[in-house]
């Protein structure tokens, strides 16, 4: 049997030394193959006497096993190699920058990310969105909010108006958004409760004056609702919007054309290093303007106002966007620079939720 | 407005200290802007006596001073001040004190060997002025370890508060210590003003001169004489008020109508009789009259403004400022005192056009009082009489005092109904009756007569006011105010709001940054962008370039990503979604959302980049406006993409988006050379518009449930066609002849390449499509194939000419 341990050892050493597939396929086929080495020791299985068969069947069909399992081993050795060896080939350098993302690149505008924060906490609350034109009626933007005749404000000097018409109507930008009040108690039956945001101008163009800029108001009209309840909305409001625990607010008397009793409201705050902390602190920062609507813009509206009241506050977007997010210069906000948009700007997927929070 | 403590005390029995006096005046809305007490900083300062003055025996400039501060035996302290000297007074700090005027605290120091327990000072250091040539040198009566400031009269602390417009009354101290002592801050002296009684009758008269519908320009006018008096510098006392609210003094008559002013809210005018010629008529100013006035210059007047004249002409305008021409100075001997009453338009009208602000005109275009016209002139004459001596006149009243009648029905429930607040009746009652309001009537509901000086208060809604800020705003308690209806909040947003803010992120998600540009821009831009329609002009810009209301985005954004580009960076991608203007009605205002490209700023990357990089081209824009109305959900099966713009866009390289010719809902495309070169803006550059009311609405659907989805069992089969056209034609009406083939079949058709060139005819294309064929009952046959892609080809070279390359 040692033609057997020969005819092994020489296969084996051919399997060994089969570089490739290929080469491999070759040993196979000279020991497996129609008229390989082993294939031929088995054919001559058939012709043997049963006691013979008995002796060298199980040698040749072992010495086929092992063959078989080598030449497998074999091939499985050297497929990952080549495997191996074409992955080693094709490294590449792959600190190479790829395409910065266009999510990554993009910005929303910190007065569009203030006006959906606004909508979610006043939404919240059950207030839905009011809005008007910029070009408003000096009617709805003076005298239904009973500015006098005369008032400073009506002045060319601090309004942008247009020229008169065939009539001898004179339009004007909307120097507050408060016109929507108006337009919303004239269209709308009470209860109502609306936020208002928009642009609103003013011919003024100084360090912390733009001629553009944006505010947002709120109005609620109904059969019951007070001062207490204005308070407590804009607590909320502030806590919400500013993301803190506490604020601590002062409500100071003060005077608006178109609400009486009126009121500034100022928050607690700290100024550290020139940076504003609400929440905590012994400084005081005025933050909006508030008030039971006046009779007589109610009666304006058509609106009896021993039936129905409510209350109305105001604020400036922009002031309240650089309150919260500290930028420092109300100018930069229109001026359209990349650097100061890409900085300021928030990510587009960036959307404010109650549930998620307002902010990243 | 500015006040000092001991003015105000003048007029408030109290005890309060500054601090509480400011609190309460923010509280009850006359908000406190800044508190100056001189006595708190100076606080450690004392008046000393330098017992002797030694040369320092290391220093030649320096002195060892042994100082009386009148706290037990004299301390050392080195000087370096030149008039340092024995025997005299001057004023000491000890260790520990803050020194204003250096910013330093002072310590025990030694000073060339020699030890120093303190400081003698200067003028500067204690930040009472420039002078630093020496210590301050007291006279020898200074009273040794007195605070200086105390002394000195610099202990009156000063307080300046915000009036709001509707108090014309708080602008007087007077009426400042009403609200105070209202708000429990201690007991309003109001005393009585007794009358002068006149000795002769005034000399000068005085007639107004208007029409009957001009008499509100001046409806009373009263003037006396005081003849005899000594007009010198006015009394330390009351120049010391007038320096602390920042008056400069100039003489007792001239003194005595600013503290007036001050005093009562009471703006009076004094003219030398010596130089009034004749009587006094009152009257509108006539075009073009000239006077030089007090503030040393001449202006121009008209009709519109009221002037006081005599026969010399004009001598002082009405309620602003007088004239320079009859104005008192130390030689005046007879003065004419004038309390008048004006209407508070005019004022305002007359100072806004000449430009002056004076005291005067601040107060009477708020409103003065007007019952106060009379006895105001009672209480000057006799401070004239008491300051500067001389006999008085009778009065010359012109017109008449105006009623004050105003009578208000009132609920006291209004105020809870308003403000949420429960307040007893008494409480409310004392508060309205300690502002000088009169309250009668039964308990809930009474008659409130409001005081003269209240020009503001006119209703209910006031009187709440007045109640709830007098008793404290912080007592009315925040209530909450839950949703009205719904455990979980319903949507409030409408179909253009939601779209709005959709549109931002779907264009900020394509790497576009959101700018937020003026709605005005220059009428030059504005034409050539479609609009600059004279009722969009405005009458007043504040500068040209922003003259006319935008009838479009892109001028802005163009104009915007110009900047960037001056900056450095060339590769922008700018949006707005924003208002534009296609007339001056509410309707004719318009959202629209717009992008604009340049340089290398693509939705796939921007710049240059090691794997290639692009120009950003029209179709990046047209994937913008596309992005967009995918985004917002908006079918865009019915959309055509037709061929042109408007006439800012390049004629060849720009499309219009519509829903049939009559609802046309943005553009796209290149820019047009001509406009850019307009606004100044280097090109190319591409951008979209898309007028976001335009867009259809979804349609509207009974529940939420999305259509069936029927899957196909069968494979879709590709086949490819190669086309040759005429150059002209659009891809889109090959695109659209392959579906029209066979509807039931083709589920996609997708341009693929397009060639020009070797190889293909002049003034011919190639385009070639990719057609999918999904069938849906049995797997195709190649024989069903082959007659469906027949069918294509026949459809394409029906509708487009097309052959099979």
């Amino acid at each position: 049997m040692s033609d057997l341990s020969a005819l092994e050892s020489e296969i084996a050493a051919a399997v060994a030394q089969a570089g490739d597939e290929a080469a491999l396929e070759v040993v196979r086929v000279g020991a497996l193959g129609k008229k390989g080495s082993v294939s031929d020791l088995l054919k001559t299985l058939g012709s043997m006497s049963s006691d013979e068969r008995k002796e060298k069947g199980p040698l040749i069909n072992g010495l086929r096993d092992r063959v078989t399992g080598l030449l497998a081993e074999r091939r499985t050795a050297l497929k990952d190699a080549a495997l191996d060896a074409r992955l080693a080939a094709e490294r590449v350098d792959v600190t190479l920058p790829s395409p910065e993302s266009a999510l990554g690149r993009g910005r929303v505008h910190p007065i569009s990310q203030v006006i959906d924060e606004l909508t979610t906490i006043f939404g919240d609350m059950g207030f839905a969105v009011a809005e008007g034109p910029d070009i408003e009626a000096d009617f709805l933007n003076f005298t239904a909010l009973n500015f006098p005749v005369g008032h400073p404000a009506r002045e060319m000097h601090d309004t942008f108006f247009f020229n008169p018409d065939a009539n001898g109507e004179r339009k004007l930008l909307r120097t507050h958004t408060s016109p929507v009040q108006v337009r919303t108690m004239m269209s709308q039956k009470p209860p109502i409760r609306v936020i208002i945001p928009g642009r609103t101008y003013r011919c003024d163009s100084d360090q912390t004056h733009t001629p553009m800029f944006h505010q947002v108001e709120g109005l609620v009209i109904d059969k019951g609702s007070h001062m207490g309840h204005l308070k407590w909305i804009l607590e909320e409001f502030c806590r919400s919007f500013f993301e803190v625990d506490n604020v601590k607010m002062r409500f100071r008397p003060s005077f608006f054309p178109f609400t009486e009793p009126s009121a500034e409201v100022d928050i607690q705050c700290s100024r550290k290093g020139g940076e504003i902390r609400f929440g905590e602190g012994d400084d005081w920062l005025e933050i909006l303007g508030c008030g039971m609507v006046h009779p007589n813009v109610i009666r304006n509206c058509g609106l009896d106002p021993d039936e129905y009241q409510g209350f109305a506050w105001g604020m400036g977007i922009d002031r309240i966007a650089m309150l919260k997010y500290g930028m420092p210069d109300l100018r930069a906000f229109f001026d359209a620079d990349v650097r100061w948009l890409s900085h300021y700007g928030f990510r587009p997927l960036d959307m404010p939720s109650l549930t998620a929070g307002l902010s990243v | 407005m500015k006040l000092t403590l001991s003015w105000l005390k003048e007029h408030l029995d109290t005890g309060a200290s500054v601090e509480t006096v400011a609190e309460t005046l923010t509280k009850v809305g006359l908000e406190v802007e800044a508190v100056e007490d001189q006595a708190k900083v100076l606080a450690p300062y004392t008046i000393a006596y330098v017992v002797s003055a030694e040369q320092h025996p290391n220093a030649d400039r320096l002195r060892v001073c042994m100082v009386d501060t009148g706290a037990g035996e004299p301390v050392q302290v080195v000087c370096g001040a030149p008039n340092a000297r024995t025997g005299m007074k001057s004023v000491f700090s000890p260790p520990g004190t803050f020194i204003p005027g250096k910013g330093i605290t002072l310590g025990v120091g030694t000073i060339r060997g020699v030890e120093s327990r303190g400081m003698l000072c200067s003028a500067m250091e204690l930040g009472l002025g420039e002078d630093h040539d020496g210590i301050i040198d007291l006279p020898a009566d200074a009273p040794v370890g007195v605070a200086y400031a105390e002394w000195a009269h610099l202990d009156d602390p000063v307080i300046d508060f915000a009036v709001t417009p509707n108090r014309p009354d708080a602008l007087g101290v007077h009426g400042v210590a009403r609200d105070l002592a209202a708000a429990n801050l201690g007991r309003f002296i109001d005393k009585p003003v007794a009358a002068v009684p006149g000795a002769f009758p005034c000399p000068t008269r005085v007639r107004l001169d208007f029409a009957a519908d001009d008499a509100r320009l001046c409806p009373a006018f009263a003037l006396r004489l005081v003849r005899g008096v000594k007009n010198g510098p006015s009394p330390e006392w009351m120049q010391r008020r007038l320096k602390a609210i920042g008056l400069r003094p100039i003489n007792a008559l001239v003194d005595i109508t600013n503290y007036m002013t001050f005093d009562q809210n009471r703006p009076l005018h004094v003219f030398d009789l010596a130089k009034v010629k004749g009587d006094l008529v009152v009257r509108r100013a006539r075009d073009g009259e000239e006077v030089l006035a007090l503030d040393g210059r001449t202006y121009r007047l008209d009709a519109g403004m009221v002037v006081i004249t005599d026969d010399n002409g004009v001598e002082s305008i009405a309620g602003v400022m007088g004239g320079e021409h009859s104005g008192c100075d130390e030689n005046t001997t007879d003065v004419l005192i004038e309390s008048a009453l004006w209407d508070p338009l005019n004022i305002a009208t007359t100072g806004r056009k000449l430009g002056v602000n004076t005291d005067a005109r601040y107060r009477f275009e708020r409103g003065v009082d007007p019952a106060f016209c009379l006895p105001g002139l009672e209480m000057a004459t006799r401070m004239v009489l008491d300051l500067c001596g001389g006999e008085a006149s009778g009065i010359e009243l012109a017109g008449e005092i105006p009623a004050s009648d105003k009578l208000i029905d009132f609920p006291y429930a209004e105020v809870e109904r308003l403000t949420g607040l429960d307040l007893p009746v008494p409480e409310m009652k004392v508060i309205l009756r300690e502002l000088g309001f009169w309250v009668s009537g039964s308990d809930r509901y009474v008659k409130v007569a409001v005081p003269s000086w209240r020009p503001d208060v006119e209703g209910k809604a006031d009187i709440v006011e007045e109640i709830v800020r007098i008793a404290g705003l912080d007592r009315v308690l925040s209530t909450p105010f839950p949703r009205e209806e719904a455990i979980v909040a319903k949507p409030v947003l409408t179909l253009i709001q939601k779209r709005t803010r959709t549109a931002k992120r779907a264009l900020a998600a394509r790497g576009m940054v959101e700018a937020v540009t003026w709605s005005f821009i220059g009428k030059a831009e504005a034409e050539r962008f479609g609009g600059g329609q004279p009722e969009l002009a405005l009458a007043n810009p504040i500068a040209a370039e922003l003259s006319d209301m935008r009838p479009s985005l892109l001028p802005g954004l163009l104009k915007a990503s110009q900047r960037n580009a001056d900056r450095g960076f060339t590769d922008t991608a700018l949006f707005e979604v924003g208002q534009v203007f296609r007339g001056d009605k509410p309707e004719d205002q318009k959202i629209a959302a717009s992008g604009v490209r340049r340089g290398l700023a693509r939705a796939e990357a921007v710049g240059r980049h090691w794997t290639g990089a692009k120009a950003a081209d029209l179709f990046d824009a047209k994937a913008d406006a596309m992005a967009v109305l995918e985004t917002l959900g908006v079918p865009t099966g019915g959309l055509q993409v037709v061929a042109g713009g408007p006439a800012w866009f390049h004629p060849g390289r720009s499309g219009t988006l519509q829903f049939g010719p009559k609802m046309v809902v943005g553009w796209f495309g290149e820019l047009h050379p001509r406009a850019l070169e307009a606004l100044d803006v280097k090109g190319p550059a591409v951008g979209f518009e898309l007028i976001l009311d335009m867009l259809p609405p979804p349609k509207a659907k009974p529940t939420k449930v999305k259509p069936k989805l029927t899957l196909s069992d069968f494979q879709p089969i590709a086949r490819d066609f190669a086309f040759v056209v005429d150059r002209s034609v659009a891809a889109g009406d090959l695109v659209k002849a392959a579906q029209a083939a066979e509807r039931q079949l083709v589920s996609a058709v997708d341009v693929f390449d397009v060639y020009e060139g070797p190889g293909v005819p002049d003034g011919k294309k190639s385009v070639a499509i990719a057609v999918t064929l999904q069938p849906t009952e049995k797997t195709l046959t190649d024989v069903e194939i082959e007659a469906v892609a027949n069918k294509i080809v026949a459809e394409a070279q029906k509708k487009t000419g097309a052959t099979l390359r």
